[in-house]
């Protein structure tokens, strides 16, 4: 196959970034699209250029480290699949294809088409857990839980914090991200202890981190390599409304 | 030369543990303040220990190289977390757990560090469930239970095919929870390159700024590596793309022993490789082999696709020769099985190595939807990568690295012959002897981190509480800075014509065809001086364009595949100087009619603990004998 | 207001807009009777605006409607800032994600419509305080309360009437997105009652602008 690439160059967070274009002449439809790019790399690394910096990890999907805007969409144009799951044989010979990094004003650009997304981490850190101390849990089994609430729990649970929810929302919302953890705890009775605490103050530090509204164009659920449902949104809303009226105080 | 102590305490086996706590010195809360603690990786166990440390009341510093913890390798982890709960009521037990690990492990791990494992692990499930772990349920609520490679009980709880994930979830909560309490600090996108050591004890690390490039300098009053496995030597592994064993292999230069390094564990159900640009194996859950039937054709010329060849010209080779386990054996037995069909001819697929994984009886039994329910998503991914639809016709697999039994000596509490240097998790060599039984590593890794490490390092920060906060201008801070730049120099300096990706590719295949599944003297020590060669030609020819003070992912490469180099060797060499065959090590000198490992207890009943000499010089082996008092050493037999 | 919560923001959206919904149902009541669709619409059509315009009770939901309003504007426009700063470096291909393809345009059709309610007001309410004079043409007005001849001569002008058709069709836009999307917002997002909503929304949206539709039409035609 033949492809033409307009890949994002920029060498750090300061500089200008720009688009440069390459040529490739022999991509294998086998290929992944990483190793599409490990393979770009290589010549350019053999005529002394920089390398095309891009994040990827365990590269079976499930890390969330890989995320390139593929034509339009994150991590391309299949449907349930990150960046590296991606093959080569989606593509058509002769194509061109525009790879930039995620967009957002809370994940600046590194370098290249590596983006800053530890923004997800601070919500998370803001409440995106259960506290508990080591060895004060008691016997799993004392508490029963429901298989349909357990089930729909691992279903929120799924996600890898790739951002490809912020980066495909046109407002560069987190709310899938950030409604999945939440929904993730709603759902369970172990959760519920801090449900108040924890839903107000990571919507506050997601605001606060300069995320966009939700504007409920469900872009994020199209795109998420992990099939995340907007239900957790509304969920996260109801949680939310929850502690807002019924809440002793504001958190 | 140090002598080995392994410091086990007295007592009978199942008591070990609980006077070893009733026992160890304790840290008052109000001097844990004062005391600093580096946790180097961040997967289930780095998470865990971090998380509790923190807890605790320690100053915990915490580095990775990726841009969040939640990233490691732990997440990959697919089939399920063993724990003696005995919930389905078969007979279950601790013992029975250490027992079964000690036999999968083929009599080459300490029996007080297993069962201690063992031990621990029910508290782990409890621990990950009260932080919201959604592992699997009953209908009538209570947790779900399912059986794994090595085992006649069914103990692993499991999160559909990412129990991993869920697990390293919960414990990144744990720790997400300490950083907003602020007894936790994160340093991510680090690789941390050299360990420093002052007056024999550990006291902290030098790391790169992967974003920056900048040399950093981190003390504290002790180390923890949780750093993990070590498999991506191969090249073609199911592990990260970016997992290494630079730090480990950094505290191996620094005095801290390498225990057992050849036992390399390869995973019999991976994507085969497809094709010469592949960067991965993917690893496809061994609970498919449940439902799932390992096959090749009778007759080696059959070319027929796998759904016109009927039962009866099929050999299901693993029914055939091992009846009672089947397709549920331990994942040597079962790789190597593979093996040896395509290395005689059978293999099948356009490079005649693999195997096929069929579905089709489950399917017809239970029903699509029942199977879907069960694997739907491991399907789903296997259709994707290769374009086959395991629905409608078998996949094919074969064995791939996977995870690395050897790792740093440590003795019972953790620590590495340097004092104040511990390591957890797959990153030390501790509980799975020569071979690791399904879903046994998330449970070791837990158990490290939440309830083991906790106490063995308070042991040791006690006799510490004097110590002042370590300065970061100490010469030894210097020295190993010094050694870092300087490192980093020497690469920058070779400016030659090839990627450093492509003497990974190479490296792996040495280490793939002569250090992998199966390996003989004469395989070994030609593997010794290809690798000695192709360092050499590394030096000579690598290049890595840009600057070392920016992000420059082609020096990152560079410097992990310097390191590979020598931990290659040390592999080759503790090969061969293991003269039998145990658990995934296989020599083939050793092995019985039948062409299965052959154990060789006289001689061999030791763990192999490697001391680093200098560049050139060869390493010091240091044996620790293994002395079994609870179970009788016997062949190990899935018959 | 711009402190606070996004949610909170999109709560007070969500309202605004339900409130809004019912509004329009009430007012295309009301319009329908413009139409002879029974022999004394003209009649019921007077009492209707007698009621509207002299009732105490609808005073006060009149200015709550007019509250409304403008909450639901101020609002929009501040998340829809927000939103823009959110990307400050926009994608060169940009979004062809699968979405709820209305709600990308949800601040554009908002703004029409809201220039359109100026002329509305223009039109109607405020000849009803006295402040412009009633639109003139074929039919005499009589006085500032006979809206219903106002109307009449509005509609009877093509151009007048074009624009109206086509400022209703992006009403319906706007509406296909905001029905179900103010349930979303609320967190009523339920497995058996969303897909009824979301009908319900579809419905709504061709349904009640069509209806306003009906009335220029007739009189384009007839």
């Amino acid at each position: 196959m033949k492809l033409r690439l307009k890949i994002w160059r920029q060498p750090n967070a300061t500089e200008k970034g720009k688009f440069a274009t390459y040529d490739m002449d022999n991509v294998s439809p086998e290929m992944s699209f990483l190793e599409m790019l490990d393979s770009l790399n290589g010549t350019l690394v053999e005529k002394g250029e920089m390398p095309v910096a891009f994040e990827h990890d365990c590269r079976e999907g499930i890390c969330g480290s890989c995320g390139l805007y593929i034509n339009g969409h994150p991590h391309g144009p299949q449907k349930l699949a990150t960046t590296c799951h991606l093959y080569m044989r989606v593509f058509r010979d002769g194509q061109t294809i525009v790879v930039e990094p995620w967009r957002a004003r809370p994940f600046p650009v590194i370098r290249d088409l590596i983006v800053d997304r530890t923004s997800l981490e601070k919500i998370l850190v803001a409440g995106g857990y259960i506290s508990v101390d080591t060895g004060q849990a008691a016997e799993s089994n004392t508490t029963k839980i429901q298989k349909e609430n357990a089930d729909e729990s691992y279903d929120s649970a799924v996600c890898i914090g790739c951002g490809a929810c912020v980066a495909a929302c046109k407002n560069a919302s987190a709310m899938l991200f950030v409604s999945a953890k939440v929904s993730q705890f709603a759902l369970l009775p172990q959760g519920k202890v801090e449900a108040k605490r924890r839903v107000q103050r990571m919507v506050a530090r997601m605001d606060e981190l300069g995320f966009g509204n939700c504007t409920n164009s469900y872009a994020c659920e199209a795109e998420c390599p992990k099939g995340i449902k907007i239900t957790n949104i509304a969920r996260m809303n109801r949680e939310f409304w929850k502690a807002k009226v019924c809440g002793q105080k504001t958190v | 030369m140090t002598k080995l102590d392994s410091k086990i305490p007295q007592g009978p086996l199942a008591e070990k543990w609980t006077h070893y706590k009733e026992h160890a010195r304790l840290v008052n809360p109000a001097n844990r303040k004062k005391l600093d603690i580096i946790v180097v990786g961040t997967g289930i166990a780095g998470s865990s220990a971090a998380a509790t440390l923190g807890e605790m009341g320690y100053n915990v510093k915490v580095f990775c190289y990726q841009d969040m913890p939640r990233r490691a390798h732990s997440v990959a982890a697919q089939g399920g977390i063993n724990a003696a709960k005995n919930y389905k009521n078969d007979g279950d037990s601790v013992f029975r757990l250490f027992y079964d690990m000690i036999k999968g492990g083929d009599y080459r791990s300490r029996e007080a560090n297993v069962y201690r494992a063992a031990e621990v692990s029910n508290a782990s499930i409890d621990q990950l469930v009260a932080q919201g772990v959604p592992f699997a349920r009953e209908y009538g609520g209570t947790l779900a239970n399912r059986s794994f490679g090595g085992v006649q009980v069914s103990r692993t709880f499991y999160a559909q095919g990412q129990t991993g994930q869920q697990v390293l979830l919960g414990c990144y909560s744990g720790l997400c929870r300490q950083v907003d309490l602020g007894t936790v600090t994160m340093y991510p996108r680090r690789d941390v390159l050299d360990i420093v050591v002052i007056d024999g004890k550990a006291r902290g690390v030098v790391a790169r700024n992967l974003v920056t490039g900048v040399i950093e300098r981190h003390a504290a009053h002790a180390v923890v590596l949780a750093t993990g496995g070590y498999g991506t030597i191969y090249y073609l592994s199911t592990l990260a793309v970016n997992s290494n064993a630079t730090a480990a292999w950094a505290a191996y230069k620094r005095g801290a022993f390498f225990g057992n390094p050849s036992f390399v564990q390869i995973h019999p159900t991976s994507l085969p490789v497809l094709n010469e640009y592949q960067s991965k194996l993917t690893l496809m859950s061994e609970s498919l082999r449940n439902d799932g039937r390992i096959w090749v054709p009778k007759d080696k010329e059959d070319k027929r696709h796998p759904n016109h060849i009927p039962e009866e010209d099929r050999d299901y080779y693993l029914e055939r020769r091992y009846p009672a386990y089947g397709n549920l054996v331990p994942r040597d037995v079962g790789s190597r099985a593979a093996k040896e069909r395509c290395d005689a001819g059978y293999g099948v697929g356009p490079t005649g190595l693999s195997v096929y994984l069929d579905f089709k009886d489950a399917i017809q039994k239970q029903g699509k939807k029942a199977i879907a329910a069960k694997y739907g998503n491991l399907f789903e991914l296997y259709h994707r990568v290769t374009g086959s639809d395991p629905y409608e016709e078998p996949m094919r697999i074969y064995p791939a690295g996977h995870y690395t039994m050897g790792g740093l000596w440590v003795d019972y509490g953790l620590m590495t012959t340097i004092n104040g240097l511990f390591a957890i998790g797959e990153s030390n060599f501790s509980d799975h002897g020569a071979n690791r039984l399904g879903a046994s590593s998330l449970m070791q890794c837990a158990g490290d981190g939440y309830f083991i490490l906790p106490y063995t390092l308070s042991d040791y920060l006690a006799a510490e509480i004097r110590t002042p906060h370590i300065a970061t201008d100490d010469k030894a801070f210097e020295e190993a800075e010094k050694n870092v730049t300087g490192r980093i120099d020497k690469l920058m300096k070779v400016n030659g014509r090839k990627t450093a990706l492509s003497f990974h590719k190479r490296l792996g295949n040495i280490m793939w065809n002569h250090c992998g599944m199966a390996r003989n003297e004469e395989g070994l020590k030609k593997a010794y001086d290809m690798v000695e060669e192709l360092e050499k030609e590394f030096w000579k020819d690598v290049r890595i364009p840009g600057t070392p003070n920016e992000l420059n992912q082609e020096l990152e490469k560079a410097i992990r595949i310097a390191d590979f180099f020598g931990l290659a060797k040390l592999m080759i060499t503790d090969a061969l100087d293991r003269k039998e065959s145990c658990g995934a090590h296989f020599r083939e000198e050793s092995q019985t009619g039948s062409g299965e490992a052959q154990r060789i207890d006289s001689t061999y009943s030791y763990v192999a603990a490697w001391e680093y000499t200098d560049e050139a010089g060869t390493p010091v082996l240091h044996k620790e004998p293994l002395v079994f008092e609870n179970v009788e050493l016997k062949e190990r037999s899935y018959k | 207001m711009i402190k606070q919560s996004s949610l909170t923001k999109k709560f007070i959206m969500a309202f605004a807009g339900i409130f809004l919904v019912l509004f329009l149902l009430v007012h295309l009541g009301i319009n329908l009777f413009i139409l002879p669709i029974t022999v004394n619409h003209q009649e019921i059509f007077g009492q209707a605006v007698q009621f509207m315009t002299s009732n105490p009770l609808v005073k006060v939901i009149e200015i709550v409607l007019f509250l409304t309003f403008l909450i639901h504007m101020v609002y929009g426009i501040i998340l829809q800032i927000q939103n823009w700063i959110a990307r400050p470096k926009r994608y060169r291909r940009e979004g062809w994600s699968q979405t709820s393809f209305f709600s990308k345009f949800m601040i554009h059709t908002g703004i029409i419509i809201l220039i359109f309610l100026v002329i509305h007001f223009i039109n109607f309410y405020f000849v009803k305080l006295g402040w412009t004079a009633p639109p003139t043409g074929q039919a005499p007005v009589l006085g500032d309360h006979d809206f219903y001849h106002m109307a009449v001569n509005l509609f009877s002008n093509t151009t007048y009437a074009v624009i109206y058709i086509v400022l209703l069709i992006l009403l319906g836009f706007h509406l296909s997105h905001a029905f179900q999307s103010a349930f979303q917002s609320l967190g009523l997002n339920h497995s058996k009652y969303t897909p009824i909503i979301r009908w319900l929304g579809y419905a709504y949206s061709v349904i009640v602008p069509l209806g306003f539709i009906c009335i220029p039409l007739y009189f384009l035609i007839f």
